[in-house]
């Protein structure tokens, strides 16, 4: 019996669809508060230009590659279970999995030399926001990522193929508040 | 028709690649905007190219204009909301005094540890 959310469709969309939209929704409530909070401090204090001076420009392109990349292989992912290649849904999702690693380890390295530089979540008022603006993405991007293993190891079989597309939109959701978060944390000094 | 083929079917073809080249050469154009130590340009090649990229991946990506509606104004509704926010918490975080109220907190000026 297939579940529920693949067969009803009472919104017009498949349930399981409108559902992944209304989490977007509320991920926009989560992190638009976060990064509203974090605009409203940064142009109150210039103080915080000294400390956003210490990020790595370089380190936050290439995962703004690495994301921009990985958005492209989950929507290929949705291309090839559109037109029921299970198989090739699975192996796109893979190396998106892949560009998920890449970017944790990533930022793994960056966090490990800011704090090892005293640079801490308790420094001031920059790091606080820099260290919970980008955590909560990067939790974001292992959930995202142990998801999707589990919808590549369903897609291989060829089954539940729509939900391909349902972690593709979480993923490029994932992507986009990356798009803004490089700009504000690396960018603006 | 299966599911699939149907929903196949509303998804017009998009160049997927072609995409993904613009963003990046965006990406590139966002990174070298602030070496031109320009305020204005920083401003417009960080922010306003990060908009037009949100973009492109929400319309191309997420095929969010192909979807109903209302679920365009569901997320809309939640963008308002945050700029409600926003404009009810700014003028306290960013203003140090206004009629019969002071802050008298200033944000202390740390010392620069550049070490990039």
């Amino acid at each position: 019996m297939r579940p529920i959310a693949t067969t009803r469709s009472a919104a017009g969309i498949q349930t399981g669809l409108l559902a992944v939209w209304w989490v977007l929704a509320s991920e926009i409530v989560i992190f638009g508060g976060l990064l509203g909070s974090y605009i409203m401090y940064r142009l109150a204090h210039d103080a915080w230009a000294v400390q956003a001076a210490n990020t790595n420009i370089w380190i936050g392109a290439f995962n703004t590659f690495v994301l921009l990349t990985s958005s492209l292989t989950a929507v290929l992912a949705h291309q090839a279970a559109e037109q029921g290649d299970g198989k090739l849904a699975a192996k796109r999702l893979y190396y998106t999995c892949i560009g998920a690693a890449t970017f944790i380890a990533v930022k793994s390295f960056e966090w490990t030399t800011e704090i090892s530089h005293g640079m801490t979540i308790s420094s001031n008022t920059f790091w606080s926001f820099y260290y919970t603006a980008a955590g909560l993405h990067a939790l974001h991007v292992i959930a995202g990522a142990i998801l999707m293993l589990f919808v590549a190891a369903d897609a291989k079989k060829g089954r539940e193929l729509h939900r391909v597309e349902l972690i593709g939109i979480y993923w490029h959701f994932v992507d986009i508040v990356w798009i803004f978060l490089f700009p504000l944390l690396y960018i603006a000094k | 028709m299966s599911d699939h083929a149907a929903h196949a079917q509303a998804h017009p073809p998009v160049n997927y690649i072609r995409i993904w080249q613009i963003l990046l050469a965006l990406l590139v154009v966002s990174v070298l905007g602030p070496f031109l130590g320009i305020k204005i340009v920083t401003l417009i090649t960080a922010f306003g190219i990060a908009v037009v990229k949100a973009y492109l991946v929400a319309k191309n990506f997420m095929h969010i204009n192909m979807q109903p509606r209302f679920v365009v104004y569901i997320l809309g509704t939640t963008l308002v909301f945050m700029l409600l926010f926003f404009a009810g918490a700014a003028p306290d975080v960013m203003k140090h005094s206004g009629d019969n109220w002071q802050k008298p907190y200033r944000e202390p000026m740390p010392a620069a540890s550049a070490h990039h």
